[in-house]
């Protein structure tokens, strides 16, 4: 499939001009495309005519005070806002060039997995927590290869490869999240969505799950939401700016932290808000 | 130490004993009641108790078998009945429906729940015995199902909606559909709530007597089938207690004694069943 689809109506999905990496992005292959969506909650808009592509392989991180929508816009790109009652989405998000809308939700969600801001293992061994997601899509692969191998991808198997059918409680706070990424990995998304994955985690847990996000790109597009812009500028490859749920700015990750085109972006990096 | 202080002292002292022989008198009524029962029935359960049928008027001796084997079919027919319907009517209430049909059912399981045991009796007799003309173990197994119903739909509901809604949200990230979703995350993880709930519903329906009165009636004989009345433990208690027979009177004793004993060990089991599994853990 030929990545670099671009949407069908003509929007800028590209980096903030003026930050001097237009090209760079432009060249890019994109794995998703986000094109002028506009979300409800009731009546309430919660995002504003975004647009902005999502690279192949590549680290893209969503920051913002609390409330800006950058959650929001994670959970639209594998519609988990509509288990949400009230939630309408305009726009359009593309998947390697298809539209996310039109395709079965639950063959979306196994190309674009999740991971949530606190680790969510199911009341489950360690190994049918990894297994969960092969064993409910009837995947015809040697689940014990796989749940070894997604294990590993996730830094977690030298832990517990030794006691795969305690429970998965049993794990400290940063192994369960990376129980939940190596849960997600198991399907081989093409996508990885982040929720603030380490806010819940000490900082010795959050700098292992930065590490391996790092290596992750090889293995999936990656989007993360965080409210940590140290983070964001530790393992992202281009960060987008969200303020009141619009996209203030969009570049690539240096860039947007060194010399930021936007007064609002600088404001908040330099922590005048937020 | 001032005046104020040794009063509250002597106040959070008085009441941390009430508290603690509150606690007390909690578990001594069913320690009590054991005793009492073990006391008056005791020497009267025995094998022939567990063997054989109720000896006539007059002799003495003779057991309940066809009383414990009725109660039996009873509770078996009750929880074919009354669990699944209150289980996927939970299921429902819980993951698909509206707050407004939500609302309905629950006030209106609570009223069934608040019910008289007797008047689902005087139902299930119009329903199932009047067309028939004759009590049935069906029709019993009928009243107490129904009884069951709404004990199940409650507590199960409670109990699937204290799964955390991460769960759900984990499961349908990785691809799984809502149904799935639930066969596979969320009753598993309220099981043990599940399986408490069912077990507090049989326990319930188990010592009911008024339902029974007038649809599985009674029977001093092995019952010949389902469609035909058959004995139960509660209503022979009730008999027995109220004939004036003084050997009559230990069996009915004794009969308590067994019933309450056959729900304990159910409940044991049951829990030993439970203490396997992972639970989610309290947050």
């Amino acid at each position: 499939m030929e990545a670099s689809v671009r949407p069908a109506v003509s929007v800028n999905i590209s980096p903030t001009p003026g930050s001097g990496s237009r090209e760079t992005h432009a060249a890019l292959p994109m794995r998703m495309t986000v094109a002028k969506v506009n979300f409800f909650y009731g009546t309430k808009q919660t995002l504003f005519d975004i647009s902005l592509g999502i690279a192949a392989s590549k680290v893209t991180a969503l920051i913002g005070p609390s409330g800006c929508g950058k959650s929001t816009l994670l959970r639209t790109l594998n519609r988990m806002h509509e288990t949400v009652r009230n939630a309408r989405l305009e726009g359009e998000i593309l998947l390697d060039g298809q539209d996310i809308i039109a395709q079965d939700v639950t063959s979306l969600r196994r190309r674009v997995g999740m991971v949530f801001q606190r680790p969510n293992p199911f009341p489950k061994s360690i190994f049918d927590n990894v297994a969960y997601g092969l064993r409910i899509n009837g995947s015809k692969l040697p689940i014990g290869e796989a749940v070894e191998k997604s294990l590993r991808h996730a830094a977690l198997w030298d832990e517990v490869k030794e006691h795969l059918h305690k429970s998965a409680y049993e794990l400290s706070g940063g192994q369960q999240q990376r129980l939940c990424i190596a849960r997600a990995l198991a399907v081989e998304p093409e996508v990885l969505l982040l929720d603030e994955p380490c806010s819940a985690l000490d900082p010795i847990s959050t700098a292992k799950i930065e590490e391996l996000l790092v290596q992750l790109k090889d293995l999936c597009t990656i989007v993360i939401v965080t409210h940590n812009m140290q983070q964001a500028a530790r393992v992202s490859d281009f960060t987008a700016f969200l303020l009141t749920g619009q996209l203030i700015e969009f570049s690539p990750t240096p860039h947007l932290f060194t010399t930021p085109g936007d007064p609002r972006t600088e404001a908040y990096i330099t922590g005048r808000f937020g | 130490m001032n005046a104020r202080l040794r009063w509250r002292k002597f106040v959070s002292g008085f009441m941390l004993s009430m508290t603690g022989v509150c606690a007390f008198i909690a578990v001594s009524v069913l320690f009590f009641i054991l005793g009492y029962l073990v006391y008056h029935g005791g020497t009267s359960v025995n094998w022939n108790f567990f063997t054989k049928l109720p000896a006539p008027v007059g002799e003495s001796g003779g057991g309940m078998a066809n009383a414990i084997v009725g109660s039996a079919k009873l509770l078996a027919l009750a929880t074919l009945i009354g669990v699944p319907i209150g289980f996927f009517g939970a299921i429902y209430l819980a993951e698909f429906s509206g707050s407004a049909v939500a609302f309905v059912v629950r006030y209106a399981a609570d009223l069934l729940n608040g019910v008289p045991s007797i008047v689902i009796g005087i139902f299930a007799y119009a329903l199932v015995v009047l067309p028939v003309k004759h009590f049935s173990t069906l029709a019993g197994g009928f009243a107490l199902g129904l009884m069951m119903i709404p004990i199940t739909l409650r507590s199960t509901e409670e109990f699937l909606l204290a799964v955390p809604n991460a769960l759900r949200e984990a499961a349908m990230a990785l691809g799984a559909s809502k149904w799935k979703t639930i066969a596979t995350v969320i009753v598993p993880a309220a099981y043990r709530g599940i399986l408490t709930a069912v077990l507090l519903a049989f326990a319930r329906v188990a010592g009911e007597t008024a339902p029974l009165l007038f649809t599985a009636f009674g029977n001093r004989f092995w019952s010949p089938g389902w469609g035909q009345p058959t004995a139960s433990l509660p209503v022979m208690i009730f008999t027995y207690a109220i004939a004036p027979y003084e050997d009559w009177h230990r069996q009915a004793w004794a009969a308590g004694l067994v019933l309450l004993g056959l729900i304990l060990v159910i409940n044991i089991v049951a829990r030993a069943i439970l203490a396997r599994g992972i639970a989610v853990p309290r947050t």
